[in-house]
């Protein structure tokens, strides 16, 4: 159920992460060349960003909701241990919801750089109130800054707890993440009216300047992808095994690229930057503490294989905009941006999939079992029931919000 | 020492969001009753105004709460969230639903969807402060024992006080927000709203108050320990403070002093949650677990303390300028020239 309520959330995150740093570029590039197609379409993507911010505020409260009906167990263990990272991050939504309004809400009767202003702290807290949710996930793959005495927690150290070694990996990775979903959502947007022959300035302006943020952050993505699979291998090596479906241990493991081709010391390559390191498999834990994994490995390459295709798209992008100053010109550009958007949700999801569920059996690696940490109130089915409803309400909510906006009348004002 | 400030911290958010979530959720009761489309049209504008700017700000102060509560005190978070799971799960579902409905409402095409949306996000107004605050007085009444999902998931909350601090949620929240709304509708300069929500004030007034005394009434035969604690000490200066705020609120609006009332309305109801918190000092969880048996390491408490003091200090100004701006009128809704 909480998956669920993740799997709502997060692409909602990323609006939150994002979006605010594309509108103020907008807003900035407003200001600095006076060209009011800018600020109205500033203006056009801070409403949205207030509606997408709205449905992450409730989806948001749900999943506070759901930490303690879900898992009451891994709260009243650990709740002190991450505590201050959840603390933190409420500070950092509160800020954001402040600012989110009077930016929103502030068109028009601030004065202009006041209102550019107020964008930064959107910024700022969107990125603390990540780096805060992110440390507690790398903390439950990597527990620190905590003894366990007879079950019983003692000398908790909440600042090592917060900021364990995992943090900073899976910080970039999500935080580019981010940008690379809402850049490509916003391209698929625009791409699709492109297709329908809207290729005004203004929806040429709107792809431009989300595909340049795609293209800072694809790419980039690959190599922050390198260094927290590294990582993965060296600190969690049976998750990794999990991500390869790799059975036995082996030296200089090959890597299967599709079922049945096997490039020979490739995954020790890749994962240890040393084509004859021993890659550890599943066969090193007893296996009721392994992963699931076919779901793992399939996610896994599902991220892998998506990330790579899109940042293979931003590349082409910037190759075109470099060389010949214009986008381009084959329909097959637009068409895949389409795709490109949705599959960017995809791999995020698959990306999550991945951290959580090779991290399975344990909620907290190595110290409690997922299965330790949940309710013991029943209803649990009833409550998923109603839920998904709900998501899907919201879902459609969301969808007809958004579309009404996109129709409604664009005016570019001075 | 720190366990008692994490405490107080607590309370703070939860005061700030009992007044000013409360007062969002109250809007929502009189959307309900602003009767048929065109006779309420001008109280649902006015609502949509106030609230549209801030309402996510307030809605925040929960997940404040919320967090300070798993952090601070770990034990009685796991405890109340597995015993209450049912209202509390009810009261999410409300807040998807009323938050939800609230920010398409505006964007409704057709009489027939902004009716359904209307008709939903007030609902779930009503319905979601009644649920927390059943939760609440399931907490006061001591059903809610430690351990997980030890206490009685559907009667824990179902007798006589919580039921009863439930319609206390929903009758205080109406109030602070027919006052709050009579305020705005002054600064709007129209006269006939002032006078629709001067009744609506009033006469909330008056129910709240009578909840209240009630309540006490309740509290005798039901929780006769949080009684003690609301009929002596500290618990006592509280309630007479409360009343007295309600008193002097219920003179300010017949006189139609809205401005001065917003702040006395939010002290009478500040006052009722402080004294409860006092009345049931020094228990969380009564009548089993007290605030320093709950309470999470040194360590974590004082880092948390610190993190809020600082984080506090930045919300409080930023809070500030944001509620400065809205009564200001400075961020007035605009709706979109339509297709």
């Amino acid at each position: 159920m909480q998956a669920m309520s993740f799997a709502v959330h997060i692409p909602l995150v990323c609006f939150g992460i994002a979006f605010p740093a594309m509108v103020v570029f907008l807003e900035g590039l407003w200001m600095r060349t006076g060209d009011p197609l800018y600020r109205a379409l500033a203006k056009r993507w801070s409403k949205a960003m207030l509606i997408l911010f709205a449905i992450g505020v409730v989806t948001g409260t749900i999943l506070s909701f759901e930490m303690g009906l879900l898992w009451p167990e891994f709260m009243a263990t650990f709740g002190d241990v991450f505590g201050l990272a959840f603390g933190i991050e409420g500070f950092s939504f509160f800020m954001e919801a402040i600012f989110i309004a009077i930016y929103v809400y502030g068109w028009d009767r601030l004065p202009p750089r006041t209102h550019l202003a107020v964008g930064l702290p959107i910024i700022l807290a969107g990125f603390s109130g990540s780096l805060m949710v992110i440390s507690v996930n790398g903390w439950m793959n990597q527990p620190t800054g905590f003894s366990l005495q007879n079950g019983e927690v003692t000398d908790v150290k909440p600042l090592t707890a917060l900021f364990n070694s995992n943090l900073w990996h899976e910080l970039v990775h999500m935080y580019l993440a981010g940008f690379i979903v809402t850049s490509f959502l916003v391209a698929s947007v625009y791409a699709a009216a492109w297709l329908r022959g809207r290729r005004d300035r203004r929806h040429v302006v709107g792809l431009v300047v989300a595909l340049s943020f795609a293209a800072l952050a694809a790419p980039a993505q690959l190599l922050v992808g390198d260094w927290a699979a590294r990582t993965v291998a060296e600190r969690q090596p049976v998750k990794l095994a999990a991500f390869e479906g790799l059975h036995e241990t082996e030296k200089g493991a090959g890597l299967e690229v599709v079922p049945g081709v096997e490039v020979p010391k490739a995954l020790a390559l890749l994962a240890f930057h040393d084509p004859n390191a021993t890659v550890r498999g599943l066969d090193t834990v007893p296996e009721n503490d392994q992963p699931p994994v076919g779901i793992v490995k399939t996610s896994f390459r599902a991220m892998v294989g998506i990330g790579t295709a899109l940042a293979a798209l931003a590349v082409w992008f910037v190759w075109m905009w470099w060389r010949r100053r214009r986008l381009p010109d084959t329909v097959w550009f637009p068409r895949l941006l389409v795709a490109a958007g949705p599959l960017s949700v995809v791999a995020l999801i698959a990306g999550w999939v991945t951290t959580e569920v090779g991290r399975q059996p344990w909620v907290v690696y190595e110290v409690m079992r997922t299965r330790d940490a949940v309710t013991g109130a029943d209803g649990i089915p009833v409550g998923f029931a109603a839920l998904s409803l709900i998501y899907i309400a919201l879902a459609a909510i969301a969808y007809v919000m958004l579309r009404r906006l996109g129709r409604s009348e664009f005016e570019v004002s001075a | 020492m720190l366990a008692d400030l994490a405490a107080v911290f607590t309370l703070i958010g939860l005061t700030a969001y009992v007044v000013l979530g409360g007062a969002d959720f109250g809007a929502g009761f009189w959307d309900l009753t602003a009767g048929g489309a065109e006779r309420g049209a001008p109280v649902r504008s006015m609502i949509k105004r106030a609230m549209a700017p801030v309402w996510e700000a307030n809605h925040v102060w929960l997940i404040f709460v919320l967090v300070m509560l798993w952090t601070a005190f770990p034990e009685a978070f796991g405890s109340i969230t597995s015993t209450l799971a049912v209202p509390l799960f009810l009261a999410a579902l409300g807040i998807v639903l009323r938050g939800g409905a609230f920010a398409l409402k505006g964007e409704a095409g057709t009489v027939g969807e902004a009716r359904a949306l209307g008709a939903t996000f007030a609902l779930s107004s009503v319905l979601v402060p009644f649920f927390l605050g059943a939760a609440a007085g399931a907490i006061a009444a001591g059903e809610v024992p430690v351990g997980n999902a030890e206490g009685d998931l559907w009667g824990s909350w179902t007798g006589t006080l919580p039921v009863f601090v439930g319609f206390l949620a929903v009758a205080t929240g109406a109030h602070l927000a027919a006052v709050f709304l009579g305020a705005d509708s002054q600064r709007a300069a129209e006269p006939e709203l002032v006078g629709r929500f001067r009744a609506r004030a009033l006469g909330s007034g008056a129910a709240a108050g009578a909840l209240a005394i009630a309540g006490l009434v309740i509290a005798n035969s039901e929780a006769p320990r949080m009684y003690d604690g609301l009929t002596s000490g500290a618990g006592l200066a509280c309630v007479i403070g409360s009343a007295l705020a309600g008193v002097v609120t219920l003179w300010l609006e017949w006189r139609q002093r809205f401005e001065p009332a917003r702040y006395t309305a939010a002290a009478a109801v500040a006052a009722i949650v402080a004294g409860w918190a006092l009345a049931q000092a020094p228990y969380l969880l009564p009548p089993e677990l007290t605030v320093h048996e709950a309470a999470a390491s040194d360590a974590t408490l004082a880092a948390l303390v610190i993190a809020a003091t600082i984080g506090l200090a930045l919300l409080i100004p930023a809070l500030a300028w944001l509620f400065r701006l809205t009564l200001s009128g400075k961020l007035r809704y605009q709706d979109e020239p339509r297709p």
